[in-house]
């Protein structure tokens, strides 16, 4: 019976011990390390009886500050992972040249620089950003969850099974060799055979729904759970930019969902939506892809851009220069980004006016960004500027971004496009407004609103550190690359002939080398300042002498955030506060109506990994199975009524009690 | 601050208490079956249309039932979402036209963007296709 081929395909699909890489060196190594690792940590859990807390206080819960805390550590295990497709590039190309292969074969190099580009943006970059709004929104809004704090939880949960299925193609199967749009119609089931495809289709799916609902959930915070007197022009910008990136989410990824499942069909149902021939149209995919994939640029961008407004006017001691024009710079980003996709694909054969239109609104949307920059600077003028951590990145960042700008109006001329279309040109010029923008803007985050996390600061020394490695390794590792693409070499190719362009790519995987130690100081920086914390405690909650609400807090803020809603009279509400000479209130708690952790969103997400594991290789009947256990703990769920519980006051007036004895000794010392 | 405490928890509740859509109007039976009537009326003459073969060109079928099938979507929007400038304090509308805008210039473009990449191709048949290298 084993042996009878049919009965293998109805159990496994086209699953076989063949999908399993044991014969590549390079992920057979990976492979053990990641059990070792995971070993280890199993271990250490297991061994400080962890796995309760994990399970009550971690996994189930529905706070959006943990939500938010959980989302930042995917973020940074994506990003070690997809660092590390990068600096494997880095060696390759830097090896590979006048005879010599290199030590990535083609298939495998196709499949790192594949996922190095779908890990970066949709499980580093998106997790990153989204858990920074989960984490700070509601405390700068003086609110005390989301406003579907489940749906917080499930969303955060189909980000990680995205994650997982992702991560999956590397020990089972293969993964995607494509490059990150996937398309048609190489990945069409043609051209592309195998599992890649499926599980990047599936791992982006899955995301795909967390992002859109994380979305939804964070526009109806923003809109409806405001502290009174907190109106629009009252918001901080960072929240302001927040609003726009999902609303942007919730416009946007539908687009995404709808297109990967027309290739889907394509693939699974053989439809012809994007063959070559019978009437399909690859054209109309890319054209689909950038559609979402434009404003999706901006979804990243425009938080880092939220996070640097925060940074410069706290570290200036000074009013944010212009709220209102920043407000309708990005009101207005977020608009024209919708009208730029073309520039993705100048060079698809659309005729002059096409391009004229989409090269001209290209330029436009560089006026909004430029009037930030100014804003920026403007604040910074005549501030008494603080050169903390944060603030280094925001400056890098003012630098860096510029450069990066100013290549993106040099290829939005059509002209130019069609000489720089494709090549390192363009890989150097996104790097620089993703790195110099979205990542250096993420990494400013963290350092300014750890403190408020965890209650004490990052240790500044190894914080130094990782800036400066960051930086210079930067521009070490992408100038080169701006000059190899003006030279014509295009991306994505893991061989060269010509033995002269070899120095750059040197150059280049020793910028990697360096932003790899910019990382590793990150890590020591976290290890380091977590055994001194005693010495780097913040007991005041507010450290850095802040201006908007979630410095008002305690930190890290107890689990109701705000024991009395505050009420808002001013932008910079907190600022505002302190020099009216605010007194926390001390009497007079009320219960506090909180929502209960629940294991729905643990156990979907688990189950959806299932789900797209069977997609993935056709197995047919554990589909149909976790699809239908999907739905059934679904429906379930909504017939569960003990959803919600009360803070009793006392509970509460321990907590501001024990709260108003610690700041009354640091007042004394 | 502090002395002004508990009214502020009373604000915090009438700002998050559970009052569901407060100002959205839950619809009264007469505009549920007004809304249910039309539905059918807008259902109904599209397959009429096909089915009777009432017209001649099929361009003019296909439009018309577009049409209707607008009308059917505002239908929907105004008797079963109960949509209206005032619901929700304007937001409600807000998202709306930004999402028509939206939906618009993702159509519009793509339709002349389409338009124009196979005007400036090199036309093509499809056999000619099939035996593309």
């Amino acid at each position: 019976m084993f042996s009878d081929p049919d009965f293998l395909k109805l159990i496994f699909g086209r699953l076989t011990l063949d999908a399993i890489p044991y014969h590549e060196p390079i992920l057979v190594v990976t492979f053990l390390a990641v059990v070792l690792g995971g070993i280890a940590l199993i271990g250490l859990i297991t061994y400080y009886r962890f796995w309760g807390t994990l399970w009550r206080d971690w996994l189930t819960s529905v706070d959006h500050k943990k939500i938010g805390i959980m989302y930042i550590i995917l973020a940074l295990v994506m990003l070690l992972r997809g660092f590390s497709d990068a600096i494997m590039m880095r060696l390759q190309q830097a090896m590979a040249f006048g005879g010599s292969e290199g030590y990535l074969p083609p298939h495998h190099y196709d499949q790192v620089f594949t996922a190095h580009g779908v890990i970066m943006i949709f499980f580093m970059a998106m997790p990153f950003v989204t858990g920074l709004m989960n984490f700070v929104v509601p405390l700068q809004i003086g609110a005390r969850d989301v406003s579907f704090p489940f749906l917080n939880n499930f969303s955060f949960w189909m980000t990680t099974a995205g994650a997982i299925i992702i991560m999956l193609s590397l020990f089972v199967g293969e993964f995607a060799r494509t490059g990150w749009l996937a398309y048609p119609p190489l990945s069409g089931a043609d051209y592309s055979p195998g599992v890649g495809v499926d599980y990047y289709i599936w791992g982006l799916q899955i995301a795909g729904i967390g992002t859109t609902l994380s979305g939804i959930n964070l526009i109806a915070t923003i809109v409806k759970m405001r502290a009174p007197g907190m109106t629009m022009m009252k918001m901080p910008v960072f929240t302001w930019t927040s609003l726009c990136t999902n609303v942007l989410i919730v416009a946007t990824f539908p687009v995404l969902t709808a297109t990967l499942a027309l290739l889907t069909l394509d693939r699974y149902a053989g439809t012809n939506f994007f063959t070559n021939d019978l009437g399909g149209n690859p054209m109309m995919y890319v054209n689909l892809i950038w559609i979402w994939g434009h404003p999706e640029v901006y979804i990243l961008i425009l938080p880092a851009f939220g996070i640097f407004s925060e940074v410069v006017a706290t570290f200036c001691g000074k009013r944010l220069f212009g709220y209102a024009s920043m407000v309708y710079a990005t009101v207005v980003i977020t608009i024209l980004s919708y009208i730029v996709w073309l520039h993705h694909f100048f060079t698809m054969g659309s005729g002059a006016s096409v391009n004229a239109f989409f090269g001209i609104t290209t330029m436009i949307i560089s006026i909004p960004t430029g009037a930030k920059m100014f804003n920026w600077l403007f604040t910074m003028y005549r501030g008494r500027i603080r050169f903390e951590v944060p603030m280094l990145w925001t400056i890098g960042f003012m630098v860096t971004f510029v450069l990066g700008g100013m290549t993106g109006v040099l290829l939005a001329v059509p002209p130019a496009d069609f000489v720089l279309h494709n090549s390192l040109f363009l890989i150097a010029h996104f790097h620089n407004v993703i790195i110099g923008g979205v990542v250096f803007g993420l990494m400013a985050g963290v350092v300014y609103w750890f403190p408020k996390a965890f209650g004490f600061r990052l240790d500044p020394f190894w914080g130094k550190m990782s800036f400066w490695f960051w930086l210079t390794g930067f521009y070490f590792a992408f100038m080169p690359l701006y000059v190899l693409g003006l030279m014509g070499v295009t991306r994505r190719v893991s061989q060269f002939e010509d033995s002269s362009l070899q120095i750059w790519f040197v150059i280049a995987a020793f910028g990697a080398f360096l932003i790899a130690l910019g990382i590793l100081s990150m890590l020591i920086q976290l290890v380091v300042s977590f055994v001194r914390r005693e010495e780097l405690r913040d007991i005041t909650g507010d450290p850095w002498d802040g201006r908007t609400l979630e410095w008002s807090t305690a930190s890290p803020p107890p689990d109701y955030n705000f024991a009395f809603t505050p009420l808002v009279h001013d932008q910079d509400s907190w600022w505002d506060m302190k020099k009216r000479g605010h007194s926390r209130p001390l009497a007079g708690f009320k219960p506090i109506h909180m929502p209960k952790n629940t294991g729905t969103g643990v156990i979907l997400g688990a189950i959806s990994v299932v789900f797209a594991f069977a997609m993935v290789w056709y197995i047919w009947w554990l589909a149909i199975l976790s699809f239908v256990a999907m739905v059934v703990i679904a429906i379930g769920h909504t017939f569960n009524y003990d959803r919600d519980f009360h803070i009793p006051a006392n509970v509460v007036a321990d907590t501001e009690g024990k709260r108003t004895e610690v700041l009354a000794v640091e007042v004394q010392a | 601050m502090s002395t002004h405490a508990p009214s502020h928890e009373d604000a915090f509740q009438a700002h998050h208490g559970h009052s569901h859509g407060q100002d959205a109007g839950h619809g009264t039976l007469k505009s549920y079956v007004t809304g249910f009537v039309l539905s059918v009326i807008l259902t109904a003459i599209p397959f009429w249309l096909v089915m009777a073969d009432v017209l001649d060109s099929a361009l003019l079928t296909a439009a018309i039932i577009m049409a209707l099938g607008a009308v059917q979507i505002v239908v929907h929007m105004v008797f079963f979402l109960h949509m209206n400038t005032r619901s929700e304090g304007g937001w409600t509308m807000m998202a709306l036209i930004f999402t028509i805008l939206l939906v618009a210039i993702a159509l519009s473009g793509s339709l002349w963007v389409m338009h124009h990449l196979n005007t400036n191709m090199m036309p093509m048949s499809p056999e000619m296709m099939k035996n593309m290298p």
